[in-house]
């Protein structure tokens, strides 16, 4: 163990060694490393803010479902509303134009009714000319004038 | 003598010399004007590949799924980073600071993992290479006490700078003399003393606790190939178990090590950050 100028040689050596490291070895190193450390963390973040959201939107999904079925409930009750509605409107409607009808009929039938009174009374008329006529050209006997007579009521009946 | 086998005393004193700038063993405890080319070669070619790595792992550095490597790299970014965090109190100072302590312990890392090579390969590699059968070469750059002091030197140097910077001159000198016993003139002295000797030792003991343990290793692994060496059935099976078993030990001592450098470093700096 003896000393010699190998010491100041080492000592110099030490330091270039040492200066290197700081220079070229040591920054980019640490500064990848904290990249790195900062990559995870904010990727941790981000899957916690995933997870979030996830849960966010699951609970926004469940409350549009339930609204969506509400809406359908209500659209439901309301065609369902409409639709009495319409049918009650037709029933009415049809009660309306049968009633129509059947008032039609009976004037019509009416009509039809008087106008074959009139015609009758015009056929009787004539009967009654007619009957006259025979009457007048047979002999008067009052047994056969009521017979007549009553034939003639039979027929305006 | 190239052609008999050396004593165990000789094959041990033979690893433990340096190749040198002198070429034979340094006869001075301390002489600056020889240079360890072993120790610089393998500590500069293992930083260098330190480097490499890292700065390979830099480039492909992204924020995306990491790859292996990448991820092998990033993980002990983030261990010295959080380290660094829990002991040097300054966002400014870490960015020096926490690269210093990360080059720091892959560096010391590989040069200690040198010790797991057979302790007879690169050497005789290195001596059929020369065709000098005596040439000298020792492999662990931390098992020399100027790669380590060097380093812990370093170390100390960084307290200096930081203790000014963070404290001011004024500041840092007032706190030479009146701590750690408190403002008074007749302890100014004692005071002063108290830190130059917490310096030395700080400084002292980083580097002889790397050096001591990485030294240590390597003459036990000296001593197995020794046992080894014997050419007996017993020296063989002994070597295999003691080998193996002191080889996966010593991944301990290597990483610890390393380790333990590194938190010191950290430690050193943060105490040159805090006023007593």
């Amino acid at each position: 163990m003896n000393l010699n100028a190998t010491l100041i040689a080492q000592l110099v050596v030490f330091f270039i060694l040492a200066w290197v490291t700081m220079k070229f070895v040591w920054p980019p190193i640490v500064k990848a490393l904290d990249e790195r450390a900062k990559k995870i963390a904010d990727g941790l973040a981000a899957a916690d803010k995933a997870k979030a959201d996830l849960s966010l939107a699951e609970k926004k999904v469940v409350e549009e479902l339930r609204k969506a079925r509400e809406s359908a409930g209500d659209v439901r009750t309301a065609a369902e509303k409409q639709a009495a509605t319409v049918l009650d409107e037709a029933r009415a409607e049809a009660a309306r134009i049968i009633a129509q009808a059947r008032e039609a009929a009976q004037g019509e039938a009416g009509a039809a009714a008087q106008r074959a009174k009139e015609a009758l009374r015009d056929q009787v008329a004539n009967l009654a000319v007619a009957g006259a006529e025979r009457i007048l050209r047979r002999e008067i006997n009052a047994q056969v004038h009521a017979d007549l007579l009553a034939n003639l009521k039979q027929e305006l009946q | 003598m190239a052609t008999e086998a050396p004593t165990a005393g000789e094959y041990i004193v033979h690893h433990l010399t340096h190749l040198n700038s002198t070429g034979h063993a340094q006869k001075a405890v301390v002489d600056w004007s020889v240079w360890n080319l072993d120790t610089l070669f393998f500590s500069i070619f293992l930083g260098v590949v330190t480097l490499f790595f890292l700065i390979r792992a830099a480039n492909k550095a992204t924020a995306g799924v990491p790859g292996r490597f990448q991820a092998a790299v990033e993980i002990l970014v983030e261990m010295v980073a959080d380290q660094a965090k829990g002991i040097v109190h300054s966002a400014e100072s870490r960015k020096f600071v926490a690269p210093v302590a990360l080059t720091v312990f892959l560096w010391i890392f590989l040069m200690n993992s040198m010790d797991f090579l057979p302790v007879d390969l690169l050497p005789k590699i290195w001596q059929l290479m020369t065709g000098d059968s005596h040439a000298y070469l020792r492999v662990v750059p931390t098992a020399d006490l100027n790669g380590t002091l060097g380093m812990s030197i370093g170390v100390l140097l960084l307290c200096l700078y930081y203790n000014i910077k963070i404290k001011g001159m004024s500041g840092w000198v007032h706190e030479l003399f009146t701590a750690p016993f408190g403002s008074h003139p007749l302890l100014y002295p004692v005071n002063f003393l108290m830190q130059m000797i917490e310096f030395l030792a700080k400084t002292v003991s980083h580097g002889m606790r790397l050096f001591g343990n990485m030294y240590a290793g390597e003459l036990i692994f000296m001593l197995i190939a020794l046992l080894g060496g014997t050419a007996t059935v017993f020296g063989f099976v002994g070597h295999i178990i003691a080998g193996s078993i002191w080889a996966v030990f010593h991944i301990l001592i290597v990483a610890l090590q390393a380790f333990i450098f590194m938190m010191l470093t950290l430690v050193y700096i943060g105490q040159a950050h805090e006023s007593h």
